[in-house]
């Protein structure tokens, strides 16, 4: 499913320093019952976020209006767990375009990347610092820039590059998805499987 | 430079269809598994190009994670669920894919009926819109779990872009104790490393441990290998292996057997093939393992207390977190705990042997009044193995009762849900806030401590039962 270009993304933040925060958290198994993308953004952290009378729970980020922007900045080992992009998508649904964290689960990044959230991993001493930042002032503002590999506290200025492979970063610029990419090599996949024993 | 391969190297770099510069593997599957939760987004996705699946024959759907587990003769009750189910046998018909819906003989949960039926096989790559696919590692493949995108990438091209992962080569040797079963290895490693440890890895279970055990103990480490952040586990293919895949519906015969065994005895890492890390446990240090967190790492010995949260590595603020919701305190012992569920079943410990394992510690004893037990069978075929083996009229004896086939409590999707509060010892994969329903809370563990909190209402180590039955 083709996704929105990323280039730069100027935004506030907000902060979720919590370790582990896994896929059953981030949307619980009970809401993976739709057969269309639609909808999931509504669902995003549900038990964190509504008791179970379906009223907000006053205390988390989500609901506290003093918080909001484009970035999701979580703790170490973001997206653990199950390999459900219905993770992505409600992170995609409800507004993030990107999600910071000093560790992603390995199916979630990848997942991010397929849909066109972009995983930005940083060092555990800039997350500690972009926490900070949110912190001494919750609409402080971040540039992350995916031509530059980028991410930049702009009160202070202070930045750092994060890693992504050059063929990912072409998708995420173009907004391509790698069905379009398989497909254009339909003939060396046909020619690769003749020679399948299975 | 080293020459010499590892079992990962050779399966993985035999698919690469193409390599891309500092990008992605294009790589080739032979066996893509589907499910009704992870595929209807992916089938939508094909219509909307206007493309059909490429290899249907490669394919093969069954509906496991909705599935109720009493009544399954009668409609789906839940009408999200049977929408769903209703979607998967529709687009299958329409794909030209084999459906094992409810009611079909051959239902049951996918990790479970893929190895049951020959769909899994050595030297293989399987994929599967659910992160223990990695369960298929226990022979020789090299099978993770995709998301709903790459389902559909799977459908289309029976190809996917994969970033090759780093190796590494988990040893355990030595023999295990009594009562230490294969889910108190996965655990205990799991405990060791945490759950992002692999993270970025894909594992290799090497030594004497994973030589002896069964193909399903096999299956059960596999399993596991996703919870501690691996992208999968894999155990070379042996004389056992071998013997389980011989056979079966869809295993090769006659001459293709012959040549397929040919390629399967050369898969095994070479001597002096080199890891990016290895670890080497000690057999003797393992003893029944169960969880007092949220995430499956938080394990310890059934006999030590929760630990402190300054002598572990992480959050102290994350840790205690944690502690709250399970309503536990640091240094609590686990002995004696008293517990409300026991849920045996799963892709983790849904097969017969665990059933086995369960019931030879219920035998002659009694359900305690105070827990609901489900004991839910992995497939059909399982289930017909409790009953040929006599196991289902020992359990009903005991108390207990057989339901039907699916993933059930493990994720609580269908009407198997542990309530707000209560717990549960279960011998599923994850002890997640809410993963077993809203507000529960997990205690993962073998099926033989499972065992002894159905009978004792409380957790229990299971020892001190077989010392009973030995004195």
């Amino acid at each position: 499913m083709a996704y929105d270009k990323f280039n730069i993304l100027k935004s506030s933040a907000v902060p979720l320093p919590i370790e582990n925060v896994d896929t059953d958290q981030i949307i619980p198994a009970r809401f993976l019952k739709a057969t269309e993308r639609k909808g999931f953004g509504d669902n995003l952290f549900r038990d964190w976020r509504y008791n179970g009378d379906g009223t907000e729970k006053k205390d988390f980020v989500l609901n506290n209006p003093t918080y909001n922007g484009k970035i999701l900045v979580g703790g170490k080992n973001f997206g653990s767990g199950s390999s459900r992009e219905h993770a992505a998508w409600a992170v995609y649904d409800y507004g993030f375009r990107v999600v910071v964290s000093s560790f992603f689960a390995d199916i979630f990044r990848n997942n991010c990347l397929n849909i066109g959230v972009l995983p930005v991993q940083v060092s555990a001493e800039f997350l500690d610092k972009i926490l900070k930042a949110i912190e001494a002032d919750p609409k402080a503002a971040f540039e992350v820039s995916l031509p530059e590999q980028t991410i930049t506290i702009e009160g202070s200025g202070e930045s750092e590059s994060f890693e992504i492979n050059v063929y990912k970063k072409a998708n995420m610029l173009n907004g391509f998805d790698d069905i379009d990419y398989l497909l254009n090599i339909s003939d060396e996949i046909k020619e690769f499987a003749s020679d399948r024993p299975l | 430079m080293n020459t010499k391969k590892t079992l990962f190297d050779k399966v993985w770099d035999s698919h690469v269809v193409q390599h891309i510069e500092n990008g992605p593997d294009v790589l080739f599957i032979d066996r893509h598994l589907v499910h009704e939760v992870t595929s209807p987004v992916a089938f939508l996705g094909l219509k909307n190009r206007g493309i059909k699946v490429l290899h249907p024959e490669k394919t093969f759907a069954t509906a496991d994670h909705n599935t109720p587990t009493i009544n399954q003769h009668l409609p789906v009750e839940d009408p999200l669920s049977a929408n769903q189910l209703r979607m998967l046998e529709e687009n299958s018909n329409e794909f030209g894919i084999s459906y094992w819906g409810l009611g079909h003989e051959k239902n049951g949960i996918v990790h479970v009926v893929g190895p049951e039926y020959g769909i899994t096989q050595p030297g293989a790559t399987i994929v599967c819109g659910d992160s223990h696919t990695s369960t298929h590692g226990a022979f020789g493949a090299i099978a993770f779990g995709i998301g709903t995108s790459e389902v559909e990438m799977v459908l289309a091209t029976q190809c996917i872009m994969q970033t090759k992962p780093k190796s590494m080569r988990i040893n355990v040797e030595g023999s295990l104790n009594r009562g230490v079963t294969p889910k108190d290895v996965a655990l205990y490693i799991i405990s060791q490393l945490t759950t992002s440890g692999a993270t970025g890895y894909f594992v290799e279970y090497a030594g004497q441990v994973f030589r002896d055990m069964t193909m399903e103990g096999r299956m059960t480490v596999c399993n596991l290998s996703i919870e501690m952040g691996a992208r999968g586990g894999m155990i070379a293919p042996d004389e056992k292996t071998f013997e389980y895949v011989k056979g079966r519906e869809f295993t090769p015969a006659g001459e293709a057997w012959d040549k397929a065994m040919a390629y399967w005895e050369t898969l095994p890492t070479e001597e002096g093939a080199e890891f990016d890390k290895e670890i080497t446990f000690n057999a003797s240090n393992i003893e029944p393992m169960i969880t007092y967190g949220t995430n499956p790492g938080m394990g310890i010995g059934i006999s030590n207390g929760i630990p402190q949260a300054d002598a572990v590595e992480g959050g102290v603020a994350t840790y205690k977190k944690s502690l709250q919701y399970m309503n536990f305190n640091e240094g609590d012992s686990m002995m004696g705990k008293p517990i409300d569920f026991v849920f045996l079943g799963s892709c983790t410990n849904g097969r017969i042997e665990d059933f086995r394992l369960f019931t030879s510690l219920v035998k002659g004893r009694s359900k305690a009044p105070n827990v609901t037990a489900w004991l839910v069978p992995g497939s059909h075929r399982v289930e017909k193995a409790i009953k040929d083996e006599g196991l289902l009229a020992i359990l009903n004896e005991a108390g207990f009762e057989l339901r039907e086939p699916g993933c059930s409590a493990c994720l609580a999707m269908n009407d198997d849900k542990v309530p707000a509060g209560k717990y549960a010892v279960s011998t599923s994969n994850r002890n997640f806030e809410g993963r077993q329903g809203p507000g529960s809370r997990t205690l993962l563990a073998s099926p033989l401590v499972a065992a002894a909190a159905a009978v004792t209402g409380k957790v229990t180590d299971p020892r001190e039962l077989m010392e009973l039955e030995t004195a």
